[in-house]
């Protein structure tokens, strides 16, 4: 490959910053809308010369929008308690309930295993409306409906399966002769679940569990359909909020910027895991 | 622990029941889902209306008979398949061009490949609006960007011309890193041992990736691509915080409609058979997505 052409090496470098430029600039540019006064985003033609303020997000933080018509109260911060309560929450109970089960689907094949576990994991498929839309109703009627303890029950819609599969596919991973010669040596099964099996998959608990965070976090449909204002996560308060604020474009950028920067965050922090994940166990060896 | 702690817990637990016992919770909290499952397929047999109560009676298919002479749900199936066959087969392109510049291992392409995460990682509804603030006729970047190249009524997402093309895009910014992902994993675990003897013998590159690369890639390609329909044909949240379906019914996708038909015009029962035809569409999708997956699964177990 040292006898790559000048040529090409310029076509990599040019085809390189346009696909980096096309990815991160909608973000750059929120990121800076967010920074500005409306005043300085309706200039025309758009510039990236003004004095930064960080005015929105803190008329965001206290709940007061002031523009020089009205002055209305918001509850953004709401929204992202929220958001942290639902996704932190659905992922816990996931993985209690997810990693035993994908424990016993790897370990032990038996009668029905296989068959349950593909139900499982067309759940993650089929189209949520379906389920959601009767969902309401029954909800309404069992007193659920707008509790986190329903909505977090439902986000294991998408919680579930994800832990499921990977984990399993993780313990499946490991050899089991450890676990055999635990066994042997006179430990329970629970311990040599706790002491052996968990630590081993430990990664792929911790990248399942981090991938579903984050598919909890950015869903949308399932709060729009289940929840009312008070108990929205921010993906649907965003939306509430662009209908309700108007014209007041910094501060929607703003909690757009407050809304994405967790996920960000964390996949910044632990892109090797999502990688990982996401690749749909295709890379492991 | 003791012996007799240990026999006690096996007989509470026998080992033969054990697997069930650690699978019982998650299959009991599925099936809770199963039942709305079972009730929507009720629901699309009857002719129910939130609004009028009284009139709400079995009939038995004939909300799905009257879809064949009905042209919005022609229109429905129609949006529904353009939206997810264009999303993927430009993502899938876009895809495989990004992984193959960035197969070699080097810091500049790592670090452009963790870039690359972070629309991924961004929420798709509030991509959407992200976008809708870049494109907004008065302020918006893109819309200037428009301008300046001579498209002076540009109107993206609120005219029925450009509409499509704008979720579109919204989608290939948000989920062409997943394919970049799998494709680049897939890429890197190929044997190099083809690629040596090729370019010993000569083969110009372009034929190598014909003959060589894209072959070997292909169940990862496939792989991508049903995954990425499996979605796609269910896309809601893009569409919804874009346009919620709009200009008039030109994005109309399943879901979108189904939602619409539920909460606005209340027809229950329109609404679910609707998405059972979309259930449908997804299962035989799956079915085809999981075989393939589990094959690729066991080749890069198998491989290594």
């Amino acid at each position: 490959m040292d006898h790559t052409s000048f040529l090409e090496r310029w076509f990599r470098r040019v085809a390189l910053s346009i696909i980096v430029i096309f990815f991160m600039f909608p973000i750059f540019w929120i990121v800076l809308m967010s920074l500005q006064t409306n005043e300085t985003i309706l200039r025309s033609p758009p510039s990236m010369s003004f004095v930064p303020t960080f005015d929105n997000y803190l008329a965001i933080l206290a709940g007061r929008l002031d523009s020089n018509v009205a002055s209305m109260g918001i509850n953004f911060v709401n929204n992202l308690m929220n958001s942290i309560i639902l996704s932190v929450c659905s992922v816990a109970v996931a993985l209690c309930l997810g990693v035993p089960a994908a424990y016993a689907f790897a370990r032990h094949k038996f009668k029905g295993s296989e068959d349950i576990a593909f139900t499982l994991l067309s759940f993650r498929f089929a189209p949520p409306l379906l389920v959601l839309l009767p969902l309401t109703l029954y909800f309404q009627e069992i007193g659920l409906a707008d509790t986190y303890l329903g909505l977090v029950w439902v986000y294991q819609l998408i919680c579930l399966p994800l832990i499921l599969w990977i984990v399993r596919g993780y313990f499946e991973d490991i050899s089991p002769d450890i676990e055999y010669a635990y066994r042997i040596a006179g430990h329970s099964w629970f311990s040599t679940f706790r002491k052996i099996a968990l630590p081993l998959a430990g990664p792929g608990i911790a990248a399942a569990g981090l991938l579903a965070f984050i598919f909890a976090w950015n869903n949308f449909i399932f709060a729009l359909v289940l929840a009312s204002a008070d108990k929205q996560p921010v993906t649907v308060g965003a939306l509430a909020f662009v209908t309700a604020s108007g014209i007041q474009y910094g501060q929607i950028a703003a909690a757009i910027v407050l809304s994405i920067a967790p996920t960000l965050a964390l996949a910044l922090w632990a892109q090797k895991y999502l990688v990982e994940g996401l690749s749909l166990g295709a890379v492991k060896g | 622990m003791t012996d007799t702690v240990m026999t006690r817990r096996r007989q509470f637990i026998s080992p033969r029941m054990l697997p069930y016992v650690l699978s019982l919770p998650a299959l009991i909290v599925c099936i809770g889902i199963l039942i709305p499952f079972v009730t929507a397929i009720y629901y699309s047999l009857q002719r129910y209306r939130m609004s009028q109560p009284w009139n709400r009676e079995m009939n038995w298919g004939e909300n799905y008979v009257r879809f064949l002479t009905d042209a919005d749900f022609w229109n429905t199936l129609k949006v529904s398949l353009v939206y997810a066959g264009s999303t993927v087969v430009l993502e899938l392109l876009l895809g495989l061009a990004i992984a193959l510049l960035l197969k070699k291992r080097s810091r500049v392409n790592n670090f452009i490949s963790i870039m690359l995460l972070l629309p991924l990682m961004t929420a798709p509804a509030l991509a959407a609006l992200m976008f809708k603030l870049m494109t907004n006729p008065n302020f918006g970047i893109l819309s200037y960007f428009m301008q300046v190249v001579g498209f002076d009524d540009f109107r993206w997402g609120s005219s029925p011309d450009t509409a499509l093309f704008t979720v579109i895009l919204v989608d290939i910014w948000v989920y062409t890193p997943f394919m970049m992902i799998l494709l680049l994993a897939g890429l890197r675990s190929l044997p190099t041992q083809p690629f040596e003897a090729a370019a010993l013998d000569g083969v110009p590159q372009l034929e190598q990736f014909w003959r060589i690369t894209l072959p070997m890639l292909m169940p990862y390609i496939l792989t991508a691509a049903l995954f990425r329909l499996l979605d796609s044909i269910q896309q809601f949240d893009i569409i919804y915080a874009m346009t919620q379906g709009g200009p008039g019914d030109t994005l109309m996708v399943f879901q979108v409609e189904a939602y619409l038909n539920f909460f606005q015009s209340t027809n229950v029962g329109r609404s679910a058979a609707l998405l059972l035809i979309l259930w449908a569409i997804t299962y035989v999708l799956s079915n085809i997505f999981v075989k393939n997956w589990l094959r690729l699964r066991e080749r890069a177990k198998g491989g290594a």
